[in-house]
């Protein structure tokens, strides 16, 4: 299995764009295929993954505790209640940032690499070390983009530092990059009021990996703390998901920008499931 | 100005099209990444400093990738000043 694991950073520069939301949506529905997944919030003072997907009663030990050897990486990954596949490595919430290591960071994903199918690494906003450390060692790389400006600005500059500052990187090896947008309103983008698709994809010259719409669905999940491929498993964006995690499998599946026109369905048997 | 054009809203989309590439350019040329967009809007800029007097701000360089046909749009601003020179001159 240690040949097998993959290294996944879940990225974006600019804050707010989702890239919690879609770290816990990417590793619940790679579990619920059957995939051995740890997801690791590298926001150090900002934890939230913990709180998106509802164990932030159960944190004992963080990634620095384990970073620094106070604590095994065992004691500290907490195993999700209803996914037995996924299991979560929090975030420090108190201590300082520059607790983090290169040096520790890179022994506590070797071990990972050894026990899991996908170490999902979600980065903190920004470009300073958090952010450098979540992706250093990284096989892969998701770029949750917004398609506004701002978003696509800053996605742009984090795809410079993935093709500069990764271990990969210096080693003259390519970094796999995907484009995940997220917060996509299809009737505002054909009524040319928000960058379509096309257009962000070509400016960022980079493959796109899903598309997930604006969705009530998406904040509903992170209010009960469940990823939405959990709590409402219907609705367009879980389904948009569970496209995209397939796709980091290497399945192709045509490029479809599911919708909630099935809502009426959703109510009745998605939220059951939550 | 017409009563139309008051109801129709200019689509916006385009726009920050255009400013995200053209930004993106500099700022990737500025990140020692150069692109083809950066490269060449500089050798057109310097083309056309040999004859006239041009704002680098005036030249906008647009690239519109297609699946088989590319197509590079140039747009240079020449001041009424230069551009009389030119029909003078030739």
């Amino acid at each position: 299995m240690a040949d097998m694991a993959k290294v996944l950073v879940v990225t974006s520069g600019k804050g707010g764009v989702g890239k919690t939301t879609s770290t816990a949506a990417l590793g619940a529905a790679l579990a619920q295929a059957g995939q051995k997944v740890a997801v690791v919030d590298f926001d150090v003072g900002l934890r939230n993954l913990d709180l998106v997907l509802g164990a932030e009663r159960r944190v004992v030990f963080d990634l620095i505790n384990v970073v620094q050897g106070v604590a095994k990486l065992s004691q500290a990954l907490i195993r999700d209640k209803r996914l037995e596949n996924l299991w979560l490595l929090p975030a420090s919430q108190t201590r300082d940032k520059d607790a983090l290591t290169e040096h520790g960071v890179a022994s506590v994903i070797k071990e990972m690499r050894s026990k899991f199918d996908w170490v999902i690494c979600d980065s903190p906003a920004g470009i300073e070390r958090g952010a450098t450390l979540a992706m250093r060692f990284a096989d892969a790389a998701v770029i949750v983009t917004n398609p506004e400006v701002s978003s696509v600005r800053d996605s742009d500059r984090i795809i410079g530092l993935l093709d500069s500052k990764t271990e990969k990187a210096e080693k003259g090896q390519r970094i796999e990059k995907h484009i995940l947008i997220t917060r996509y309103d299809a009737q505002r983008a054909a009524r040319g009021e928000m960058l379509n698709i096309g257009d962000v994809l070509d400016i960022l010259s980079t493959p796109l990996l899903g598309i997930i719409p604006e969705s009530e669905e998406v904040l509903r999940a992170s209010n009960v703390g469940s990823p939405v491929t959990l709590s409402s498993a219907l609705s367009a964006a879980a389904r948009a998901y569970v496209d995209a995690s397939r796709r980091l499998r290497g399945d192709q599946i045509p490029m479809t920008v599911p919708t909630d026109r099935k809502r009426f369905f959703d109510r009745l048997f998605g939220r059951r499931a939550a | 100005m017409s009563v139309l054009s008051l109801f129709r809203r200019r689509r916006s989309a385009p726009v920050a099209r255009e400013r995200l590439q053209i930004l993106l350019s500099h700022e990737r040329a500025a990140r020692g990444q150069r692109d083809l967009l950066a490269i060449l809007r500089e050798e057109i800029l310097a083309a056309i400093a040999k004859h006239v007097t041009v704002e680098n701000e005036n030249v906008h360089v647009r690239m519109d990738r297609g699946d088989t046909v590319s197509t590079l749009e140039i747009d240079v601003e020449i001041p009424h000043s230069a551009g009389m020179l030119l029909a003078a001159g030739s």
